[in-house]
């Protein structure tokens, strides 16, 4: 592949536009939150704010290369999944660098930040993250099962592993769209999203009012300002993975937005709605329900 | 004096320093105070010296009060109106951190057994370079209703440098949320550098701390 200065412009352009835009939903999810909870919330630009704060802290303290790495390796996870994910599917522009086996890239790198992150935690040497690092690493493990069953459903149906190619099979209105033509798919690979989004029935792992905080209990300054940029990125990016599965992909940014705000809106709903498992229950939460619809959704296409 | 000097040496055995055997027979040295913990003095932070860039990263330290969740008397029951829908002050930028490493401000709630003393002390030392110590209530002023006890300290600003007090016994939760303004001025002020006040005088700081704590079993500095 030649170098192309073009393409290169407008992946950053969209990172940036994803950045701010999971910044802002985060705010505006928060803010949900606390409407529900009959608060008037944060500020819709706190998150910048805290950002902005944490990278301006002038003390750091370090445990070892690892603790250095960590942060870094979740966020090239998060940003790997980026470059890998068309953003706009009808528009040759936001295509970023998708290829034809770019679903298979991006299932990796939804597991590499969490890797990155357990040797990290590991050696920040305290107790807390290791116990959350292992829960967090057995329940994403849970999550991954039915997510890959979904795909691979996904992929038997279109015979393509490229996004771009399952979004193109999913265009001429929403019944076209793998949520019709696949809903066993869809059910499993959303049931998986509310795990992979993080939020309240399955965020034992990084809930601050559990074992405190879970495996970023050491990471300070800097490097909680890589996470959290790191976790605006990721939230958008997941959601835009499963608008590009399930929900027909994206043709502009306003639908893009629409779409990823919405299936975002998904997992916090049910957040909102149910209260936190224990580590074994999510676990066994995830292997029965989600994965018998992925099993099925597998044995329906073969 | 001797006997303070004995006092003073770390007598916990978990801290002492051994010899263990590794699963693969290997005999390494540990010593805790050395391997788990930094006795390295805290160092001045000087604030940045372009004053427009400065007078920003305050804006928006002031708009990010990071609390540690750390009641060490009974004014921590404020503390849950104040971030529950009748008080609110996640509306200010107000938020509970768990941990020690990604707090800023610490609120010392009422009064300060010389127990919590010590943990308030390796909390603090935890944190990192702006930070800010609100404290709450009389007790903290001189003692308040326990200035004669045998078990509590009365002044606070002996022990860590406090940056705003909220006086009354109890204070409200609006009078907590004064509080959290004057900290904003100050900060946006520039005027709330305790961390590197604490680093000048660290000497002071920890002579008087070791006056009140008689078993110091931890290192002089735990960073």
């Amino acid at each position: 592949m030649d170098f192309d200065l073009h393409r290169l412009g407008f992946t950053l352009l969209g990172l940036l536009i994803v950045l701010n835009w999971g910044l802002l939903m985060s705010a505006t999810m928060r803010k949900i939150g606390a409407r529900v909870a009959r608060r008037y919330g944060i500020p819709w630009h706190q998150p910048w704010i805290d950002l902005v704060k944490n990278y301006a802290i002038r003390s750091q303290i370090t445990h070892g290369v690892m603790f250095y790495l960590g942060p870094v390796f979740r966020l090239s996870g998060g940003i790997g999944i980026f470059l890998f994910m068309p953003m706009i599917a009808g528009s040759t522009l936001w295509l970023n660098y998708s290829f034809n086996g770019d679903l298979v890239v991006i299932m990796y790198f939804q597991f590499f930040g969490m890797l990155g992150m357990a040797l990290g935690s590991g050696e920040g040497g305290h107790p807390y993250s290791a116990i959350g690092i292992s829960r967090g690493l057995s329940q994403f493990t849970t999550i991954e099962v039915p997510l890959t069953l979904a795909i691979l459903s996904l992929a038997i149906q279109y015979h393509t592993l490229s996004l771009v190619d399952i979004v193109n099979a999913q265009q001429g209105g929403f019944q076209h769209w793998s949520m019709w033509t696949n809903p066993f798919a869809t059910i499993a690979g959303m049931l998986a999203a509310l795990g992979s989004m993080g939020h309240s029935p399955f965020n034992l792992v990084k809930a601050p009012n559990e074992i405190p905080i879970g495996p970023p209990t050491e990471y300070h300054a800097t490097f909680l300002g890589v996470l959290q940029t790191n976790a605006a990125i990721l939230h958008v990016v997941e959601a835009a993975l499963f608008m590009n599965l399930f929900f027909g992909g994206a043709t502009n940014w306003f639908e893009f937005i629409l779409k990823t705000f919405l299936i975002y809106f998904w997992s916090v709903f049910v957040g909102m709605v149910f209260p936190r498992f224990r580590i074994e229950q999510s676990v066994a939460w995830f292997l029965k329900i989600p994965l018998v619809f992925g099993i099925i959704a597998v044995i329906l296409f073969m | 004096m001797s006997e303070d000097k004995d006092l003073n040496k770390f007598e916990n055995p978990y801290y002492a320093k051994r010899e263990v055997t590794g699963p693969d027979g290997e005999v390494f040295i540990v010593d805790p105070i050395k391997d788990y913990f930094s006795d390295e003095r805290p160092r001045v932070y000087e604030p940045n010296s372009i004053p427009v860039i400065e007078n920003f990263l305050n804006w928006a330290r002031s708009e990010s009060l990071w609390v540690l969740g750390f009641g060490t008397g009974c004014g921590s029951i404020e503390i849950p109106p104040l971030i529950t829908p009748r008080f609110d002050a996640f509306r200010f930028g107000v938020q509970m951190r768990p941990t020690p490493r990604q707090s800023n401000v610490f609120i010392i709630s009422g009064y300060l057994a010389i127990k919590t003393l010590k943990r308030v002390i390796r909390s603090y030392e935890q944190m990192q370079n702006p930070k800010y110590v609100l404290a709450l209530g009389s007790c903290t002023v001189n003692g308040g209703m326990y200035f004669d006890s045998y078990n509590t300290i009365n002044r606070l600003d002996h022990y860590i440098p406090v940056d705003a007090y909220v006086a009354g016994c109890m204070p409200r939760p609006e009078a907590l949320l004064a509080g959290f303004n004057k900290l904003k001025e100050l900060i946006r002020e520039g005027k709330a550098e305790n961390a590197n006040e604490y680093a000048r005088n660290f000497d002071w700081y920890k002579a008087n701390q070791k006056k009140i704590i008689k078993d110091w079993n931890m290192p002089d500095y735990n960073w």
